[in-house]
């Protein structure tokens, strides 16, 4: 039989941790990455923040050197785009007619953006923010003065109005639904951040229903369907993504949002793993289904289909984490608070800028939400991974010492 | 270019060479020095770089910020040369500068 050949497709952060684990974990054989990006895997979260606001460089957002691919024999195929799967000759098909065979395959596709086709969506100076080309594109654009509209109010949406205004920027962020991070955080939270960006100079307009963008050739306003016109010599698009599914769906591996796999990463193939955005896996802490779309579940995913593909199968089980940092609001997040019932505040978040919410399920602790309030993230990530229970008013007495809510 | 040396829980050491303004994670990592993780890529958010800094050098290095000191606090055994490594940025002052990782990050 050949020597082993195992295959990544996507070169991000799932990827990058799924090369250097197989060689950890003793692979012996080729490990090719092929993604369709022109540079070596780096750090997404920045995009949005220092590296938008001009304070990273480029090369800083490496995850590893390209030395360390080298070193690892890891190849690393760029520009590159994978059309398609074969499973019966078990290669992989390149956009320039090429095909690479593999004995083992690994999906790390990620997610794509989700597009909206309003009018004027293809005038210039509209942009999605996903990748570092389209903050290069992005860059080219901003400048001190001039004006900004963000269409979505999620995390990134946020932090794209944050980092605009370090710019010296005018900055408006329309959102569709009655508050910002509707989706993802309680009320409190969605005030806060509300407060936060009005006190940074962002307009924020909820309830927004964009009816179209305006200009010739390039977009000069945005059209609300109530008639306001705002100024715009940029606008951004963050209203979610979508997992990158086309390539396993082709191939017919089974897909339920998301690439399916199960605790080990596997897919309906056995000769096939994924690992990232592109994966829904069942996690037992929530008893469900999820589909992640954070470093930390691209990172430890990928570790878990290293090892599997090194023949040491490890369930998946770890506690997802999340953070997001706008002006100087470092938000740490750990756990998930969807299906709460209950959320138990430390600390005003009605005023100043540290607090921690956290969020039950009748008396399961499910997740905090810490503004500044790195113990109460630290604490929380801790008690979730380890069974601790939390008594809710102890946590909301914030003169008293965290660890004593915890038993 | 500076060095720095890191020495595994079990005892094992690894000398990498660092351009000055490279962080003691980022020299750990991009030298596939295992024992620390650095999931959040340095953003002090996530408290897996965790490491130890060698007693000759911690005046060096110098004490942790206020909200790196909070995040230290709750990593697995804490000491008073705690450090989260991607805060440690190394300079031709810390020519020499030894580490020590933890058995776990968390
Ligand atoms: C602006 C921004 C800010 C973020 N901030 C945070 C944060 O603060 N914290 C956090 O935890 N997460 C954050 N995230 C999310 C995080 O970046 C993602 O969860 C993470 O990148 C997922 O990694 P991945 O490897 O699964 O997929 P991706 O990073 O999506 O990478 C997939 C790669 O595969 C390539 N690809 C897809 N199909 C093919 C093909 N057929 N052939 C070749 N290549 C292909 C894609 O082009 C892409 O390069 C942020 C994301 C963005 C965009
Ligand atoms: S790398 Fe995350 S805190 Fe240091």
């Amino acid at each position: 039989m050949d020597s082993e050949h195992a295959v990544i497709i996507g070169a991000s952060h799932a990827a990058a941790q799924l090369g250097a684990s197989l060689r950890q974990g003793g692979w012996q054989g080729n490990i090719s990455i092929v993604g369709d990006e022109a540079i070596p895997p780096y750090q997404r979260p920045p995009l949005s923040k220092a590296y938008l606001a001009g304070e990273k460089h480029s090369d800083e957002l490496l995850i590893r050197p390209a030395t360390f691919y080298e070193k690892s024999a890891i190849d690393l195929v760029l520009g590159t785009r994978v059309t398609a799967i074969d499973r019966q000759a078990k290669t992989v098909t390149l956009h320039d007619g090429g095909s690479i065979p593999y004995t083992r395959l690994a999906l790390t596709t990620g997610a794509r953006v989700r597009k909206l086709s309003l009018p004027g969506h293809d005038l210039d100076g509209v942009f999605y923010l996903r990748d570092l080309q389209d903050v290069d594109r992005i860059r080219a654009y901003v400048g001190r003065g001039k004006s900004a509209v963000i269409i979505g109010g999620g995390y990134i949406g946020l932090e794209t109005a944050a980092s605009m205004r370090k710019l010296g920027m005018q900055v408006t962020v329309l959102e569709a639904m009655p508050r910002i991070l509707q989706r993802v955080t309680a009320p409190e939270v969605s005030a806060f951040y509300s407060r936060i960006h009005g006190e940074e100079g962002v307009n924020i307009v909820t309830d927004a229903s964009v009816e179209s963008l305006e200009g010739s050739g390039k977009v000069a306003a945005v059209r609300l369907a109530d008639g306001t016109r705002l100024d715009a010599d940029l606008v951004v698009i963050g209203v979610g993504v979508m997992p990158a599914t086309e390539l396993a769906e082709a191939a017919g591996l089974e897909v339920d949002n998301g690439i399916a796999v199960d605790e080990f990463a596997r897919t309906s193939d056995p000769d096939i793993v994924a690992a990232g955005d592109c994966t829904s896996h069942y996690n037992p802490i929530y008893d469900r289904r999820l589909r992640l779309e954070s470093v930390q579940n691209a990172t430890d995913q990928a570790k878990t289909a290293a090892n599997t593909l090194c023949g040491k199968l490890e369930a998946y089980h770890a506690l997802p984490w999340f953070w997001s940092d706008q002006f100087d609001l470092k938000l740490q997040i750990a756990g998930l608070s969807q299906g709460f019932d209950r959320v138990v505040l430390r600390g005003a978040s009605d005023t100043g800028r540290s607090f921690a919410a956290f969020y039950f399920g009748g008396d399961r602790l499910l997740a905090v939400d810490a503004v500044n309030r790195p113990k109460e993230f630290m604490m929380v990530r801790r008690a979730l991974t380890t069974g601790m229970r939390a008594d809710p008013d102890k946590l909301a007495d914030d003169s008293s010492d965290i660890q004593q809510a915890f038993s | 270019m500076p060095v720095v040396t890191f020495i595994s829980h079990d005892g094992q050491e690894q000398e990498v060479h660092v351009p000055a303004g490279t962080s003691v994670m980022h020299a750990a990592v991009d030298n596939g020095v295992s024992g620390i993780l650095a999931d959040c890529g340095g953003a002090c958010s996530c408290a897996t770089c965790h490491c130890f800094v060698d007693e000759a050098w911690t005046e060096k290095v110098g004490a942790a910020d206020d909200v790196e000191a909070q995040m230290l606090d709750f990593v697995i055994d804490p000491q008073p040369n705690s450090r989260l490594s991607c805060q440690i940025i190394v300079n031709d002052e810390l020519d020499g500068l030894v580490v020590r990782l933890p058995a776990t990050q968390f």
